[in-house]
């Protein structure tokens, strides 16, 4: 459904003490950044790719929020664990990616923290602007930039403004419906382009409710250092090179 | 003196503008174009090649769904329309996606006949599309083949 999606970066520091399997990739230079692509469009995917290929990321590109966990070695019956303990992928920026432009559901976005908040059909203007801060901010991370579900109420990027269960994060320990299906991947039998370092993560809305209709892609990125106010000011910008 | 080339750059340009104008295209397929350097030359070509076979597969999905007489499920449909709408969105496939605009309401207001209709027309609509970027493609290696350069059109 949906042709939404997300893209999510990790610093290479971040994934190392996550215990991400072997790296197998050559090394990222520090400024380096490796998104995690995620929409269920092939089309869409193939662009996205291009678009942060040509801007000097590497990309993995998944169909689906379950590969985007598989691929960051996140095993579905250790969530809860894994993420309790590691600040690192709270450190992972998440940027989000939908053709519906309301208000409502972009500020719900990016308060729930979503680094950024991309419009469909996505520019290069706008991978270009999301990459030069993005880097600024894997680099001046500074740890926990995102609420845990513990901390806040959960967070369901539901495109259905009619739907009034309760939210809940992509990443949330909570192993509810939303969550994806458990994954006998570890991170050591991950696939040999394993995430490397500093991942951004563009996430489609596929991951957080498979029967919404206007999934929205996700991409995560580094841990946000900008004031929501100033993130709204990076909302898609009018096209300008 | 008009050479072959300066002649099918004209051609090339003129065909370019006219899609635009005739709203087969939108700024989005710019973008694309943006996309395609030396390291990815057929991108454009590549990317739009998936999209005709989305297209394909989606229509397919949308005629079974509608086939179900007394029992459409027209939020199956939906579904489809809306993947449609998007992946459109994202070469520039303007009409197309113009199309699923109308295609959604009827979806929405459970409309057979309407539904029906755009079905048609979106059939009719990618068909063509895919014939005018054919033809532009083989411009573009009619081009290279006589020596020349593919101009930047602007727009």
């Amino acid at each position: 459904m949906a042709s939404d999606g997300g893209v999510s970066c990790l610093r290479r520091s971040e994934m190392m003490s996550v215990g991400i399997g072997g790296i197998d990739s050559p090394p990222l230079d520090v400024d380096e950044v490796h998104v995690l692509a995620v929409d269920d469009s092939l089309v869409d995917r193939i662009v996205i790719e291009r678009l942060l290929r040509i801007t000097s990321c590497k990309v993995t590109a998944v169909d689906s929020g379950w590969r985007a966990l598989e691929f960051l070695g996140i095993d579905n019956e250790k969530a809860s664990a894994e993420l309790d303990e590691s600040s690192s992928f709270r450190q992972v920026p998440v940027v989000i990616m939908s053709s519906e432009n309301v208000i409502t559901r972009i500020d719900r976005c990016l308060e729930e923290g979503a680094e950024d908040f991309l419009l469909k059909p996505v520019k290069l203007a706008d991978v270009k602007r999301l990459r030069n801060y993005l880097a600024r901010d894997v680099k001046h991370s500074n740890g926990n930039k995102r609420k845990l579900p513990k901390d806040s109420p959960p967070l369901t990027l539901s495109p259905d403004s009619s739907d009034s269960s309760p939210p809940r994060s992509t990443l949330s320990p909570d192993s509810s419906d939303s969550s994806p299906p458990p994954s006998t991947l570890s991170p050591d039998s991950s696939d040999s382009s394993s995430p490397p370092l500093s991942p951004v993560e563009i996430f489609s809305s596929p991951l957080l409710s498979p029967l919404d209709d206007e999934v929205d892609d996700v991409l995560t990125s580094s841990p946000e250092s900008t004031p929501s106010l100033v993130r709204r000011q990076k909302m898609r910008s009018p096209g300008l090179d | 003196m008009d050479t072959l080339v300066a002649q099918l750059q004209r051609q090339f340009r003129d065909y370019t503008i006219s899609l635009y104008h005739q709203g087969f295209l939108d700024d989005q397929f710019t973008e694309l174009k943006k996309l395609q350097d030396e390291c990815s030359p057929d991108f454009v070509a590549e990317v739009v090649s998936l999209f005709f076979e989305d297209c394909e597969k989606l229509i397919g999905n949308m005629a079974r769904a509608l086939d179900q007489t007394g029992n459409v499920d027209f939020s199956l449909v939906g579904s489809s329309v809306h993947q449609l709408k998007g992946s459109s969105s994202s070469v520039g496939a303007k009409r197309v996606k113009g199309l699923c605009v109308t295609f959604k309401e009827c979806c929405d207001s459970q409309s057979f006949e309407g539904c029906v209709r755009c079905l048609q027309q979106v059939d009719i609509e990618y068909k063509s599309l895919k014939a005018k970027l054919q033809d532009l493609f083989n411009l573009e290696q009619q081009i290279v083949q006589a020596g020349g350069r593919i101009p930047q059109v602007d727009i």
